[in-house]
């Protein structure tokens, strides 16, 4: 580049001459140089800022050519992956507390039909009424010379029918792969299982729903794509279950009721060992719900936990243990037992008349009706209904069945001074066995909340303390001598100190009035041992009646009771309790000094 | 002379380089199908791992296990555990000592001698 001087001679020697100043000379030059300067710097950025404009376009396409190919391509499962956790479309298993199999899928097959592939349909629908007998060959026949073009024939069949269908070799009759629900032990823990079924169907997939119980309390979980790998585990042994519907199963045909219930729970952190209902079904197979008549009747009530019965004197060891906490008796104190206590129009009685006056511990021994009473009255309404609050005998259960949340206690509307004596010994207030184990093992655990529980997931943290170590252990004691020397004599199992109280409540009338003179649920709750309590047994029975002897009895003393010890029997060894020689209770001999 | 030996070598190198990538790719290719074929075969015994699961709950629900043991009750004589199964350390007798061999001058051979 020729640069041009600033001052050139000739200009400036012209400019001289005409008497002009040379210096404008210069500064003309310098601006035209100054500009060519501009010039050229500002279109060195221009071509920079193209460029780089360029360059963001071409990034730009990029992004968006790979946006629009992945939004219009069909998607592939990665080929070249080794699958790190495993992503499976099956609904997770469910498992007993030691890992054994209650609920699982098998691939089975389901049979349709499209009726235009069909090459003869007469010779179809007659094989297919031989494989399947309950199918009716007209209708059949109609299905598939009708102007339909798809029917679902069967939802699931088995691998023996598949083949025996796919040897009629009609190209109308096609298979879809089905997930299907096993409950491999039948009818063993159906009322916790509930059920399954299929919702939304295609012809390649259908979802498996659960329908009651804990498969529809936890079917977000069970069918979590990412958790299908991991197996539901249940705090119930299957053993156990197995032993306590057995046992509960002789009983009841034994003792000729008509329904029978138990619970087996942790007293500690109220893990459920075991829940039966009977009569029961088989979650394989479930029955259609009852669309008349009373829906207790269906084998598919879950008496345990949806059946609120009043349970009788099974009660009255909250009025008393309340009272002993509130400071108001202790177990040797005397209580009026004569009676009929009459509190206006009504009149409370005993099973026999015990005299002018009992001791507290010999009211809960005897089942006295009176002496509890006159114990609630002096506790009074709110406190008496606060303290049963604590316990959760007012509110739905919470343990973790699709059915508990629905199912409130009954409680009289008005909690007058009444209630509060017939609620004391059981009448007046109904709820689920369920709910009275669960308040047996708070009050006789040491006195800690515990929270009903299904299934196993860590350690279970200790509940808030509602009353004494000293109450809780005064109750058990209590409770032992009702075994021992009281009501539930048949309920004494050598080496497990099974300490409990005997409930017999008449039915009530379903269409209101009064209550039925020879009906009855009996009920014994028990804890075991009593002098370190490990399980909290309910057993319920209805309408039982034992006629062994000249007169049918129905109390729980002769019904639920030897039920509930046999149960123990049996059970306690497979909850791994050793039979243990109790400890003797101090003796009557105190310290004095004169 | 230099110009032509380096068109050759890169010429050279361009063809070798095309066919490493044509092995390769068909290398990937065949490793993929096989790690298809691979996890077809792992979902298949998945799936037979369920049923023999499945089948080994069946087979050993309380209901069938109970009805054996009545069944075979005179084979075998299993009855339900009871609390009188169990039992405490100093309920078992000490081992009876174990009888020793008199010690004498010359070797003693305990046990039998076969031919």
């Amino acid at each position: 580049m020729t640069r041009v001087p600033l001052r050139p001679l000739a200009r400036v020697l012209a400019a001289r001459a005409q008497g002009e100043n040379p210096d404008r000379i210069e500064r003309e030059n310098l601006r035209k140089r100054h500009e060519v300067l501009r010039d050229k710097a500002r279109l060195r950025a221009e071509g920079r800022l193209v460029v780089l404009a360029g360059l963001f376009f071409c990034a730009f396409l990029v992004v968006g050519l790979k946006m629009g190919a992945i939004a219009s391509s069909e998607p592939s499962e990665p080929r070249g992956h080794a699958p790190g956790a495993q992503i499976a479309a099956a609904r997770a298993d469910i498992v007993d507390r030691r890992g054994r199999i209650l609920a699982t899928n098998l691939v089975t097959h389901s049979l349709y039909a499209q009726p235009p592939m069909m090459v003869d349909p007469e010779r179809a629908a007659r094989e297919l009424v031989k494989i399947f007998p309950d199918l009716e060959e007209e209708r059949l026949l109609g299905w598939f010379t009708g102007d339909r073009k798809f029917l679902w024939i069967r939802k699931k069949i088995s691998p023996e029918q598949k083949q025996a269908v796919f040897d009629i070799g009609e190209p109308g009759l096609l298979f879809g792969p089905r997930e299907m629900r096993l409950y491999p032990n039948g009818p063993i823990a159906a009322h916790i299982m509930g059920g399954a079924s299929f919702g939304r169907e295609g012809v390649n997939a259908a979802e498996v729903i659960g329908v009651a119980g804990i498969e529809k309390a936890f079917d977000d979980r069970l069918r979590d794509p990412g958790r299908a790998g991991e197996p539901l585990r249940l705090t119930i042994d299957l053993t156990v279950q197995a032993a306590v519907e057995r046992v509960l199963h002789g009983g009841m045909v034994m003792m000729n009721a008509k329904g029978a219930t138990a619970v087996l729970m942790d007293a500690h952190t109220g893990e459920i060992a075991a829940m039966a209902s009977l009569p029961d079904f088989d979650p394989n197979d479930r029955p259609r719900p009852l669309t008349e008549g009373d829906a207790s009747d269906s084998p598919l009530f879950n008496r345990a936990v949806q059946g609120l019965y009043e349970l009788g004197s099974t009660f009255k060891i909250f009025a008393v243990a309340q009272a002993m906490e509130l400071g108001l008796v202790n177990p040797e104190t005397m209580v009026n037992t004569r009676g009929p206590l009459t509190w206006g129009k009504f009149k409370i009685r005993d099973f026999h008349d015990y005299g002018a006056e009992l001791s507290v511990t010999d009211v809960i021994v005897k089942s006295s009706n009176i002496g509890t009473a006159r114990i609630a009255m002096d506790i009074g309404a709110n406190r008496q209904r606060a303290f049963l609050d604590r316990l959760g005998l007012l509110a739905p259960s919470p343990v973790e069945l699709v059915e508990a949340p629905g199912v409130v206690p009954l409680t009289p509307p008005n909690w007058s001074e009444i209630s509060t004596m017939t609620i004391s010994y059981g009448h007046g207030l109904s709820a689920s066995p369920l709910h009275l184990a669960t308040a047996y093992a708070t009050l006789l655990n040491g006195g800690r909340r515990v929270t009903p529980t299904l299934v196993r997931d860590g350690p279970v943290a200790r509940g808030p303390r509602i009353l004494s170590e000293e109450t809780s252990r005064v109750a058990r004691d209590m409770l032992r001598q009702v075994v021992t020397r009281g009501t539930a004599s048949f309920g004494e199992v050598p080496g497990y100190a099974v300490g409990g109280k005997t409930g017999t409540a008449d039915k009530p009338k379903t269409r209101g009035g009064g209550y039925y003179d020879d009906k009855v649920i009996a009920t014994f709750a028990s804890v075991f041992p009593a002098h370190d309590p490990r399980y909290v047994l309910v057993v319920s029975l209805d309408e039982p009646v034992e006629t062994s002897g000249s007169k049918p009895r129905r109390t729980a003393g002769w019904t639920a009771v030897p039920v509930a010890a046999e149960m123990i029997r049996r059970v306690a060894p497979l909850l791994g309790l050793k039979p243990e020689i109790e400890p003797l209770t101090p003796t009557g001999v105190t310290l004095t000094s004169n | 002379m230099m110009r032509t030996m380096l068109f050759i070598v890169s010429t050279l190198a361009v063809i070798g380089l095309g066919y490493w990538a044509y092995v390769e790719n068909y290398k990937t290719q065949a490793s993929l199908n096989e790690v298809e074929k691979l996890q077809r075969d792992i979902g298949r015994m998945r799936e037979e791992l369920a049923v023999l699961r499945a089948e080994w709950a069946y087979l050993n629900r309380p209901d069938r296990l109970r009805d054996l043991a009545d069944l075979n009750f005179d084979r075998l004589g299993l009855l339900p555990l009871s609390p009188e199964q169990f039992g405490r350390v100093d309920q078992i007798a000490y081992p009876p000592e174990e009888t020793m061999l008199p010690v004498s001058d010359v070797i003693d051979v305990a046990g039998e001698i076969r031919p």
